[in-house]
């Protein structure tokens, strides 16, 4: 018996103006599975979370979600599928406290019904929903307005609010890039939970070391093509993913 | 010796945040007194006016809550420059249905609200997908546009308009109606824009993207936005339909555009309070002011652009700022 | 009958295109959309009125220097108004909205109405086309129309200037990286935009009076060939022009005059239900500015 890929990516191609951001791309990614993309700057990377996503509409190819075509949905039916995603430039409503910014996600159709919505219901969810991200909740910081947050914790609220839409599939772009070695140590266990409770991960990244601990397996994007894609230990040996990153000599 | 202004919330505003207001009559006072008062004025106040004052009233609340639906809009992303469409939708909606069907002022009044905001929805359905300035520059040309369709097609009594509406019984019924509609509207929708509803539409404003990535779909939220404004603009208008007993291409005008914008500019945009706050300085203002004619509307022009780039906040948040704190003076540390 | 109404067709399309080019500009470049556009065509107008009839000048020197006031009073908008809420697109929106209003309204209330406020024409006499009269200052606004968008592409694409404006247009931060005063251009850009304007008053006028009525159809017109055409973009600009022009000018010979605000509202209302970008709109729904 073959189990169905979660999602399958077949030929997904994008080019903006002549220029081939993502070409024919093509990839299966399993249930449970935590799939790392790396790549050079430019390489097509954050272009194919936004085709995943259905941010920017792709030119040709097929993206399947559990047996079934999503390449031609606009981006919100996308997310009530259960494919959440971050972004990597972090723009939190700046204005509103930490937790006031879990409730958008929270009003999301996808998860209304679960969270409840009388008296300040989902402000209490969101409060643990923080918490479990690493919103120390003694320390107040959940209710500090956004915009005085430092970077690291910023980031752990895109996170949240991803988690918040309960995805079976997420999708985090870049989520180390600009923070401390110890900020990204306290992240790790995060995911790595994520991962207990069975969701399918996919991660963009440039902090190769961290997420070679982690990832299940890697596919290498160089202009836009994927180069390789095997278990993290291989894909770094092969000739192609060398050129990639260190130039041809 | 240099010098900076501290603002520190007042005590009574740090403890009346808490349950505990309810312990204390002062902190319950100072907590509903802001909500009581204007209440009370527009209660007691059309009492002590003559005729004259009283028909002011009357459009004080119609440009209230001509204000009160750009503030909506406003504050969903949407630039409003066009509220006599909705003004005008509504208007000639409830003329049509009196005029030709007879129906009771009673009945017109709800029905052209939620045909008008319909109506005027539709029309900018297209729009909704776009961001910024596109809204904006359709909702300034759709009235305009539609006044002359009206003058050409000769429809609903061409250039002549519609007259001989049924009245509404009284004064004082057409008074305590419209600020009943006008309090409604004003402390309803506030609660609505501080709800989880009104953050998500907040949030599209701020930053839709990150509402999509949410699972929401934002049109269908700036959908509902554009009908509760237009509703509440297209209300104003069936009122002065009935009001007036006459319906006519003016009320496409450009003043039911620009009065309210600058009414909410005045009183603070981002805040209904502010927008009703704005009517209620502005509208009599332009009476007292009637003697110069044409030259209001470039007072309102400028009034525009003073407060825009000068004072952006607005009146009710500088009202607002000095009833919950106050200010001293303390030496800037070198 | 075809041919004379395919002439006027050709020539107020050009009309609206030359209306429309100055706000398009100025959007396209800064991001400011220009509410004020309107007043600035018809203060335009007045300015060389006033400079023949009360202070005798003669007519080119007036023409010149009334683009030239436009223009300066273009760029003091944004020096003085717009460059403190740039950015902000409510407060942008309004105060040129505000300063508009208050110009018309402003020369409405000192009474600037009526047939005595023309402007004088190029040449008066009219050739015979085609089946119609054609009197030389609708040619000559075509030829100043096709010499400006020319002009305009020469600009754009072969002058450092020129090639600055594109930068900023298309990417604010990356042009201010390499030494482009992103304040400096957008000024730049209103001034050209009101100059514009006024070129366009001082062609254009001539067929009517001059009044305040005038600077809110202008406005109008305008928007609906940019709406039409998508914001930022001369071809569209170009395009939609005679799509407006050919049928207003059509409807108002085969079906009647009156139909002519219905047929360009419809025109609106249809492509916006189409392609809510314009035909050429450069940016895409999620990625629209501002």
């Amino acid at each position: 018996m073959t189990v169905t890929p979660l999602l399958q990516i077949s030929k997904l191609s994008k080019s903006f103006g002549g220029v081939q951001a993502v070409s024919q791309v093509s990839f299966d990614l399993n249930e449970g599975e935590l799939l790392g993309v790396i790549g050079p700057n430019g390489s097509g990377k954050t272009t194919l979370v936004n085709l995943i996503s259905r941010f920017v509409k792709p030119s040709s190819g097929k993206v399947i979600y559990k047996g079934r075509p999503i390449h031609s949905l606009p981006a919100y039916k996308i997310v009530r599928l259960g494919i959440a995603r971050t972004f990597q430039m972090v723009r939190p409503f700046y204005q509103l406290p930490a937790y006031k910014n879990m409730i958008i996600p929270l009003f999301s159709p996808r998860v209304k019904g679960l969270v409840g919505g009388k008296y300040g219901d989902r402000d209490a969810v969101a409060l643990d929903l923080l918490e479990e991200v690493g919103f120390e909740r003694d320390a107040h910081v959940a209710y500090k307005i956004a915009g005085a947050l430092p970077q690291g914790y910023l980031k752990r609220l895109e996170l949240a609010k991803a988690i918040a839409l309960e995805p079976d599939l997420i999708i985090l772009d870049e989520l180390f890039s600009g923070l401390s070695l110890a900020e990204v140590a306290s992240i790790v266990p995060i995911i790595e939970k994520l991962r207990l409770q069975g969701k399918t991960i996919i991660m963009i990244e440039h902090r190769l070391k961290e997420l070679f601990k982690i990832a299940d397996r890697i596919i290498v994007m160089n202009y836009g093509e994927k180069i390789a894609d095997g278990p993290s230990s291989e894909v770094m040996e092969q000739d192609e993913v060398k050129n990639a990153y260190l130039g041809t000599e | 010796m240099k010098k900076r202004k501290e603002r520190i919330d007042r005590g009574i505003k740090v403890r009346s945040e808490d349950v505990f207001a309810v312990c204390s009559w002062r902190e319950m006072l100072y907590l509903s007194s802001p909500r009581w008062l204007p209440v009370f004025i527009f209660l007691t106040l059309p009492l002590l006016l003559g005729p004259y004052w009283q028909k002011v009233m009357l459009s004080v609340a119609v440009f209230g809550l001509l204000a009160i639906s750009w503030d909506i809009l406003a504050q969903t992303g949407m630039i409003s420059l066009g509220q006599a469409l909705f003004f005008g939708m509504g208007a000639y909606c409830a003329g049509v249905m009196n005029h030709y069907f007879g129906i009771s002022p009673f009945i017109t009044l709800p029905l052209a609200a939620v045909a008008g905001g319909a109506i005027s929805t539709l029309l900018l359905l297209p729009v909704l997908r776009l961001r910024g300035i596109y809204f904006s520059m359709v909702t300034l040309i759709l009235p305009l546009m539609l006044v002359r369709v009206i003058e050409a097609t000769k429809i609903f009594g061409g250039t002549e308009g519609l007259s001989g509406m049924t009245p509404l019984p009284s004064i004082w019924i057409e008074i305590y109606l419209i600020f009943g509609v006008l309090t409604a509207a004003l402390f309803g929708f506030r609660r609505m824009l501080t709800s989880d509803f009104g953050l998500v539409l907040k949030g599209i404003n701020d930053n839709d993207r990150s509402v999509t990535n949410a699972g929401i779909n934002i049109y269908w939220f700036k959908i509902q936005a554009l009908f509760i404004a237009g509703s509440v603009g297209a209300f104003a208008g069936a009122f002065m339909t009935h009001v007036y007993m006459f319906v006519g291409m003016p009320v496409f005008a450009l003043d039911y555009s620009i009065l309210p914008i600058a009414a909410a500019v005045v009183g603070g945009p981002g805040s209904l309070a502010g927008a009703t706050l704005g009517a209620c300085i502005l509208v009599p203002l332009s009476e007292v002011l009637r003697g110069i004619g044409g030259l209001r509307i470039v007072f309102y022009g400028a009034f525009l652009v003073v407060f825009i780039v000068a004072i952006p906040e607005g009146l009710f948040h500088y009202a607002q700022r000095k009833y919950h704190q106050f200010e001293r003076w303390v030496e800037v540390e070198k | 009958m075809l041919a004379g109404t395919a002439i006027y067709a050709i020539i107020n399309s050009v009309i609206l295109a030359l209306m429309a080019i100055g706000f398009n500009l100025t959007f396209g470049i800064s991001g400011v959309a220009n509410f004020a556009y309107g007043a600035f065509y018809v203060l335009s107008a007045y300015a060389t009125w006033m400079m023949i009839n009360l202070l005798g000048f003669s007519y080119p020197v007036s023409v010149l220097l009334s683009i030239l006031i436009t223009a300066l009073l273009g760029a003091a908008m944004y020096r003085f108004v717009l460059m403190r809420v740039r950015g902000q697109a409510l407060s942008e929106v309004i105060a040129t909205f505000g300063i508009g209003l208050a110009v018309l309204e402003l020369f409405r209330y000192f009474g600037f109405v009526g047939f005595e406020y023309n402007l004088p024409v190029f040449a008066d006499y009219s050739f015979f086309i085609g089946g119609a009269f054609v009197d030389m200052q609708r040619l000559l606004i075509v030829a100043i129309g096709v010499v400006l968008v020319l002009g305009l592409w020469v600009f754009t694409h072969h002058t450092s200037l020129g090639l600055a404006f594109r930068g900023i247009a298309q990417d604010e931060r990356t042009a201010l990286t390499f030494g482009i005063n992103p304040d400096k251009i957008a000024m730049l850009a209103v001034a050209m935009g009101a100059g514009l304007a006024a070129v366009a008053a001082t062609v254009i006028i001539p067929l009517g009076t001059i009044s305040p009525e005038e600077g809110y159809d202008v406005l109008i017109k305008a928007l609906a060939v940019c709406i039409i055409g998508g914001l930022g973009s001369t071809g569209g600009v170009i395009l939609a022009s005679f799509v407006i022009g050919f049928a207003e000018r059509f409807t108002d010979s085969y079906i009647g005059s009156h139909w002519t605000m219905i047929v360009s509202l419809a025109a609106i209302l249809i492509v916006l239900a189409v392609k809510p970008s314009g035909f050429f709109g450069k940016q895409k729904e999620l990625e629209e500015r501002i």
